[in-house]
């Protein structure tokens, strides 16, 4: 097969310095490197279970893309609700879902978040606004500003974070979604993670225009493109749109710039980008950015940093010591979680 | 005679008719440059370029109207979808527009189009990746809806598709592309609307279509060791449906058991349970039964789809249920 060579994607900024004027304290710093690192322990290990099949389905591994779910996190408020694709691992680790019942839900056990139902790309998590995980593609778009919509009939204040991929951004209801989202002023956020490809195409293969921040122009919809490889960036981004979303001015689209350093599933021999491209997004990784900032200001000490990074992989083996001692569902279990209505009259026959 | 997989003999169909036929084209996401989610198009692109072999964004209700519109306006577009799940986005073009388009214009506008794809259960992908359509399609007159469950038939049944002239759901399923078959070294068309004795057996009916009837045939064999002998009939179309054939092995059987991936309300099975009450009712020695999914979503976890889907168990009991033993 003839293997068109695309034009090298960029991030936003080249890799970024270690800025001493940071206006983000000692503490962020830490907290993101260390729920990055635990996002990228978890993915790590579920891909190598995967392989080993420990468990089925589709599993799209969120490694590379972290920094923003990280910047997300630490921007946002307790009261405000996320949602996104299947791409949801890292989701709810970032909002502090114990990664035990996460383990356990890709495992298929009574004890994950879904209990076991909704598997690796429907992730849920009400205790921290996880609103899931969704496996049609752009479905979350209409459905996000719809969530959105709910805080500001209650006046609540909270704001709705929609995430989407690249590829999403080619479903028609955008347009419609969009449309609406301006003309109510919903409180919501779009975020692109734009990792320039849906499955083997580019983002350049499915538009002519690139600049996906643009997508929003015809609404007036405010929008920025965001270095996706630094949590700084993505926290100011996500801030602003937040408060624009909170003043009552409505909606924001962020083309978050990243990159997934593995296939898009566990199934893709992609083909469709070189070492190369992957090699230069893996120079800015964010992980190892954070812990050189941390390092610079002296701010943990080696034992420090080895303490977090042994927690972590603790945290990680101890999610699948759980889900591998928790039980799947029962049969029975089908019939349960479908209707609210306690007595639904199913067929049941041979 | 020679084997090929699935897949292969789809992409024989399609590679065949658009050698034959300038005006059918390939449309979908990741057909080309990928060569298929499911490798169905493997090479297409190489063979007919880009402007017969074209890679579609992520946009199933947009791609599926350009489809529509072409095929009014003189093309003969095959329409991928990476699974006929996403297909739902694209329903209004294929139910509102594709089906209707013929009558509503006075004969004048007919869509020559087929659309193609994944369909069903394929492993632990949850309830919205999971869905048999097969009912779902076969509700809406104007449309077509095969269902093949063999290489042999899909490349056959798939070429008299591409010809038709009116809009055909073609359903395939994930789970059967790496099936391996035999089929003829030559060119062959099998007609819509046929079905197919894949069986021979005195005691019972079992009809059945698409990825399931590999239960049936297990059932077959298990229950071949106890004495029983099932007549299997694959439906291979299920609209138009060949109750013909239905009819005439019931007359034989007197006992009929309808096997189905998808849910019992508003089914296939349904269907033939009302035709053969209607049209064999002296000819039946049991009431017709019918093993479906749960009347349940799909769900992810191993042993729900264990409890969800039609297995050898469930058949070997209704088969034993409508012989009363
Ligand atoms: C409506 C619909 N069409 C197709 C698919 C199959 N599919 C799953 S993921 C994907 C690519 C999406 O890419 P993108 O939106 O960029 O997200 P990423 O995987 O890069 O995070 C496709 C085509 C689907 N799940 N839903
Ligand atoms: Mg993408």
């Amino acid at each position: 097969m003839a293997v068109k060579t695309s034009k090298k994607p960029t991030a936003a900024t080249k890799k970024s310095k270690v800025d001493s004027t940071s206006k983000f304290s000692k503490e962020t710093y830490i907290k993101w490197w260390k729920d990055m690192l635990l996002i990228r322990k978890f993915e790590e290990k579920t891909g190598q279970l995967y392989i080993q099949q420990k468990f089925g389905g589709f599993c799209h591994l969120y490694i590379g893309q972290e920094a923003i779910v990280a910047g997300t996190a630490s921007a946002c408020k307790p009261g405000d609700k996320h949602m996104t694709a299947y791409r949801d691992h890292a989701h709810p680790i970032a909002l502090g879902t114990d990664p035990r019942v996460l383990m356990a839900e890709l495992y298929g056990r009574t004890t994950g978040c879904s209990k076991g139902k909704g598997g690796s790309m429907h992730f849920f998590d009400k205790k921290v606004n996880f609103m899931g995980g969704h496996g049609i593609v752009g479905a979350q778009i209409a459905m996000g500003a719809g969530v959105a919509f709910a805080e500001k009939y209650n006046e609540t204040g909270n704001v709705a974070f929609v995430s989407m991929g690249d590829g999403a951004v080619r479903q028609g209801a955008l347009h419609e979604t969009f449309n609406m989202a301006m003309m109510w002023k919903l409180p919501v956020v779009f975020i692109i993670e734009n990792n320039n490809y849906a499955m083997g195409t580019s983002v350049e293969r499915t538009t002519n225009v690139t600049d996906l921040s643009k997508i929003g122009l015809s609404y007036e919809m405010p929008s920025r493109i965001v270095n996706g490889m630094s949590p700084e960036a993505v926290h100011e981004a996500i801030e602003e749109a937040a408060d624009r979303a909170r003043r009552g001015d409505g909606p924001t689209l962020l083309d978050i710039r990243t990159y997934r350093y593995k296939g898009h599933s566990m199934s893709d021999p992609q083909k469709y980008r070189t070492k190369q491209e992957v090699e230069e997004w893996m120079d800015q990784d964010p992980i190892v950015h954070c812990l050189e900032v941390i390092k610079e200001n002296k701010w943990m000490t080696d034992k420090e940093i080895k303490e977090v990074e042994d927690w972590v992989k603790k945290e990680v083996e101890e999610s699948v010591e759980f889900a591998e001692n928790s039980p799947y569902p029962e049969g029975k279990e089908l019939y349960e979680d479908i209707y609210q209505e306690p007595n639904y009259p199913y067929i049941v026959e041979y | 005679m020679k084997t090929v997989q699935f897949r292969e003999a789809l992409r024989e169909a399609m590679s065949e008719e658009m050698r034959r036929d300038q005006r059918v084209f390939l449309m979908g996401e990741e057909v080309a440059e990928y060569n298929g989610a499911y490798k169905v198009s493997q090479g297409m692109l190489d063979e007919f370029g880009p402007k017969r072999v074209i890679d579609t964004p992520i946009a199933e209700l947009g791609f599926a109207g350009i489809g529509v519109g072409a095929s009014m306006n003189g093309l003969r577009p095959i329409v991928e979808f990476m699974t006929w799940n996403f297909a739902i986005l694209a329903a209004d073009q294929i139910i509102n527009s594709a089906a209707k388009m013929l009558q509503m214009s006075g004969g004048q506008y007919g869509c020559p189009i087929v659309f193609r794809g994944g369909n069903g259960t394929a492993g632990q992908l949850a309830a919205t990746h999971s869905q048999s359509f097969e009912s779902f399609y076969a509700h809406v007159p104007g449309l077509k809806v095969i269902t093949p469950s063999t290489p042999y038939d899909a490349k056959g049944l798939l070429k008299a598709a591409i010809r038709d002239n009116d809009p055909v759901v073609f359903l395939e399923s994930e789970k059967m592309y790496g099936d391996k078959g035999e089929i003829p070294e030559g060119e062959y068309i099998i007609p819509i609307g046929v079905a197919d004795v894949k069986r021979k057996g005195k005691d019972v009916t079992i009809v059945s279509f698409g990825k399931i009837i590999k239960v049936a045939h297990e059932a077959a064999e298990a229950l071949a060791k106890e004495g029983i002998e099932l007549e299997i009939i694959d439906l291979r179309t299920v609209r138009p449906i060949d109750y013909a054939t239905v009819v005439e092995s019931v007359k034989k059987t007197n006992r009929c058991v309808v096997v189905e991936e998808s849910w019992p309300l508003a089914s296939i099975s349904s269907e033939i349970a009302y035709h053969l009450q209607r049209y064999a009712f002296d000819h039946l020695d049991a009431p017709v039964l019918r093993v479906t999914q749960t009347d349940t979503p799909f769900a992810f976890s191993p042993t729900l789809i264990d409890e969800a889907l039609p297995n050898v168990d469930r058949i070997v009991k209704a088969v034993k249920s409508v012989l009363y033993r």
